[in-house]
């Protein structure tokens, strides 16, 4: 097993690292796309209680429907590839942070909010300089769940030809050669622990600046 | 659709069997561990702590990489899926069983023991009760989530009702994908309604009363 | 000779490294009505608390019927001793008559027995209403809510009762009316022994057969409510029943 995971990596390496940029290519883009769809629709949800129903409802239907059925159904619609792909992970992405973007600015209390008015600041200074702050644990939050999201459902994605690490596996499958599902498996655990490792040290970085700031 | 349903209702109700076997099997021992654990270490709040964040680490890892990496182990088949929903399941209620708990009025605790409870009747008649919405809620997610995942169990031969979803995709067709989906959605919604239901039974009036106010 | 029921010698009491109470003796009779007078702070939560074994001492020794609280069984001494807490000492999961019951069932108690018991304390503390024993706490009203705290506090008769700032969440008129109550109660149960813990100067001096004023971890006085407030012992104790002159002054001016 050994000497055939070392053979792989002589012979196919820079397949290899293809599939590993691909995967990050296809999980960071639908990641972003996503963030800029959730939000301000996340802020108008927190304002307007008929939008906050809505996402919720989008989001609890998302939840039930396995991600894989969402992959496969969507062909028949927007067919296969890189674009079908990211079109797809971006509506899985969109779930965890449209509501904790929603939660975020509804913990975000009250009272502070018209302090801010009272001296004078206007709703565009509000927003950067007391709400976006406050909210911003839950936000980052979403994005860590979102992120997880999005790793794991790229890993499927190779099923609808998108490629990345999920090829691997799935090669492994198809021809049970136990050294490509081996490879495949830890390279797609282990981009998913660097990614959450990454995000905690953020999350504890903007929580100590805060600290720092009051 | 309705064609496809005559000709194989049969092999259909036995995935969804399948399914919802593989899930309520892995969900029944994620239950058992996560009491045992929560017996043992409740008092021991870093060992906990440890505890959770090893599972986190585990949790963040795809479930189709989570499926793959097993076959070494434990071979293809119903086994390794049970284990890797096992695990999903165990961080969601071994999170919200403990925030539950840590999350009960410190005066009720005091005011248990100032009665004269001891330690366990604190635990059993204090503590699991007034944590039982939070239990609920955390069999709730995790069931959802297991259901989701397990169709993905389909690629190492565990059955379930992703196979519908894969033979759609290998042969081209929606309806088997539509039905994979179908099914999957209400197996899930007929086993949150059965979950409310024992909630309702098991926590009887008081949770009401607490939340209406009276 | 009068029977010492709580006795404590020379108790010291330190959280980590705080030192919460330095060194305190004192010893309370049988049937007495005690309140303990302080601010937040002062050490008499804690006092109270070293009573049923919910703090255990530093270094020193507390006797608590008779008994060293070094060799006891805190579970079953706790079973014998009333215990009345601020506002949410109720269960919320349990009804009015499962809460009053909890110690008799730990005691294992008979069901008939229980029930009868529970009817008893209700009337006692004016809540008979057969209504009221299948209602859930947050359906009662505040008043209502404490009520229930003592006759759970009493279900076992148990010679001593802790009371730890109970009515301090209610509105005054209430707890006027609870405070009568309390003392009438008192005066029923003979023998029995009342330890009240309050920050209400008032509700110290009109209640308490003596008064023990703490601050800081030390008792400054303990003694009778006339004696208090005719010869305060210290400067703290002066100034304590300064305040309440300051008070009268301006209801003199404003008649």
């Amino acid at each position: 097993m050994v000497t055939q995971i070392i053979q792989y990596f002589q012979t196919n390496s820079g397949e290899y690292w293809q599939e590993v940029g691909q995967h990050l290519f296809l999980s960071f883009s639908s990641l972003t796309i996503a963030l800029i769809i959730a939000l301000p629709v996340g802020y108008l949800g927190s304002k307007n209680r008929g939008v906050a129903i809505f996402c919720e409802s989008f989001a609890q239907i998302l939840r039930i429907i396995p991600s894989l059925a969402f992959l496969f159904i969507l062909i028949p619609f927007i067919g296969t590839g890189i674009g079908p792909a990211l079109i797809a992970l971006v509506v899985l992405a969109l779930p965890p942070l449209v509501v904790n973007t929603i939660l975020g600015f509804n913990e975000v209390p009250v009272d502070l909010e018209e302090v801010g008015l009272s001296l004078g600041m206007t709703n565009g200074q509000l927003l950067k300089q007391i709400s976006l702050p406050l909210a911003l644990p839950f936000i980052l939050n979403g994005i860590k769940l979102a992120l997880v999201e999005v790793i794991a459902s790229a890993s499927l994605a190779t099923y609808i030809g998108a490629g990345g690490l999920g090829q691997l596996i799935m090669t492994g499958l198809g021809l049970y050669k136990m050294q490509y599902i081996v490879i495949g498996g830890v390279s797609v655990a282990l981009l998913s622990l660097i990614a959450m490792f990454i995000f905690d040290l953020i999350i504890k970085k903007v929580r100590n600046d805060d600290q720092r700031n009051y | 659709m309705i064609q496809y349903w005559q000709e194989n209702s049969t092999r259909m109700i036995n995935l969804t069997i399948q399914h919802a076997q593989m899930v309520l099997t892995s969900l029944l021992i994620a239950l058992v561990i996560a009491t045992i654990l929560i017996a043992i270490f409740l008092r021991k709040k870093n060992w906990l702590n440890l505890l959770i964040y090893i599972f986190s680490l585990l949790y963040s890892v795809p479930s189709y990489a989570f499926f793959a990496l097993l076959i070494p182990v434990t071979g293809l088949g119903e086994t390794s899926a049970i284990i890797v929903l096992a695990f999903y399941s165990e961080y969601v209620l071994l999170r919200t069983f403990i925030t539950g708990i840590r999350n009960i009025n410190t005066n009720y605790l005091e005011v248990a023991k100032g009665v004269g409870m001891t330690n366990t009747q604190v635990f059993t008649r204090v503590q699991l009760p007034l944590a039982l919405p939070a239990i609920f809620s955390g069999l709730q997610v995790a069931l959802a989530s297991t259901m989701a995942i397990a169709t993905i169990a389909s690629t190492i031969s565990a059955g379930g009702l992703g196979d519908l979803l894969f033979e759609g995709l290998q042969t081209g067709r929606v309806v088997p994908i539509l039905w994979g989906t179908i099914l999957t959605v209400a197996l899930t919604l007929i086993c949150i309604i059965i979950l409310k239901l024992l909630e309702n039974i098991m926590i009887s009036d008081w949770w009401e009363v607490e939340k209406t106010g009276r | 000779m009068t029977n010492e029921i709580i006795k404590f010698n020379h108790v010291k009491k330190n959280f980590g490294k705080n030192e919460v109470i330095p060194d305190i003796t004192f010893s309370i009779n049988q049937g007495e009505f005690v309140t303990v007078l302080g601010s937040s702070g002062s050490g008499k939560t804690t006092t109270l608390k070293m009573i049923n074994g919910l703090e255990q001492p530093t270094t020193g020794e507390i006797v608590v019927n008779g008994k060293d609280l070094k060799n006891t069984n805190l579970v079953d001494l706790r079973r014998h001793i009333g215990y009345v807490v601020q506002s949410i000492g109720l269960f919320p999961h349990m009804t009015i008559a499962q809460n009053i019951a909890i110690t008799p069932k730990l005691l294992g108690w008979k069901q008939e027995k229980i029930s009868s018991r529970v009817g008893e304390l209700l009337e006692m503390v004016g809540l008979h209403n057969a209504d009221f024993a299948k209602r859930y706490p947050a359906q009662l009203s505040g008043g209502q809510q404490q009520r229930v705290g003592v006759a759970r506090a009493l279900a076992t008769n148990p010679p001593i009762m802790l009371f730890d700032e109970p009515f301090s969440a209610l509105d005054a008129i209430t707890r006027q009316k609870l405070q009568v109550e309390v003392k009438k109660l008192h005066q029923q149960l003979k023998e029995k022994t009342f330890f009240f813990v309050t920050h209400d100067i008032n509700e110290a001096l009109y209640l308490g057969d003596r008064v023990m004023v703490m601050n800081r971890g030390k008792i400054e006085q303990f003694a009778s409510a006339q004696e208090v407030v005719n010869h305060p012992a210290s400067e703290y104790v002066k100034n304590l029943i300064d305040t309440v002159r300051t008070n009268q002054k301006l209801w003199e001016g404003l008649k």
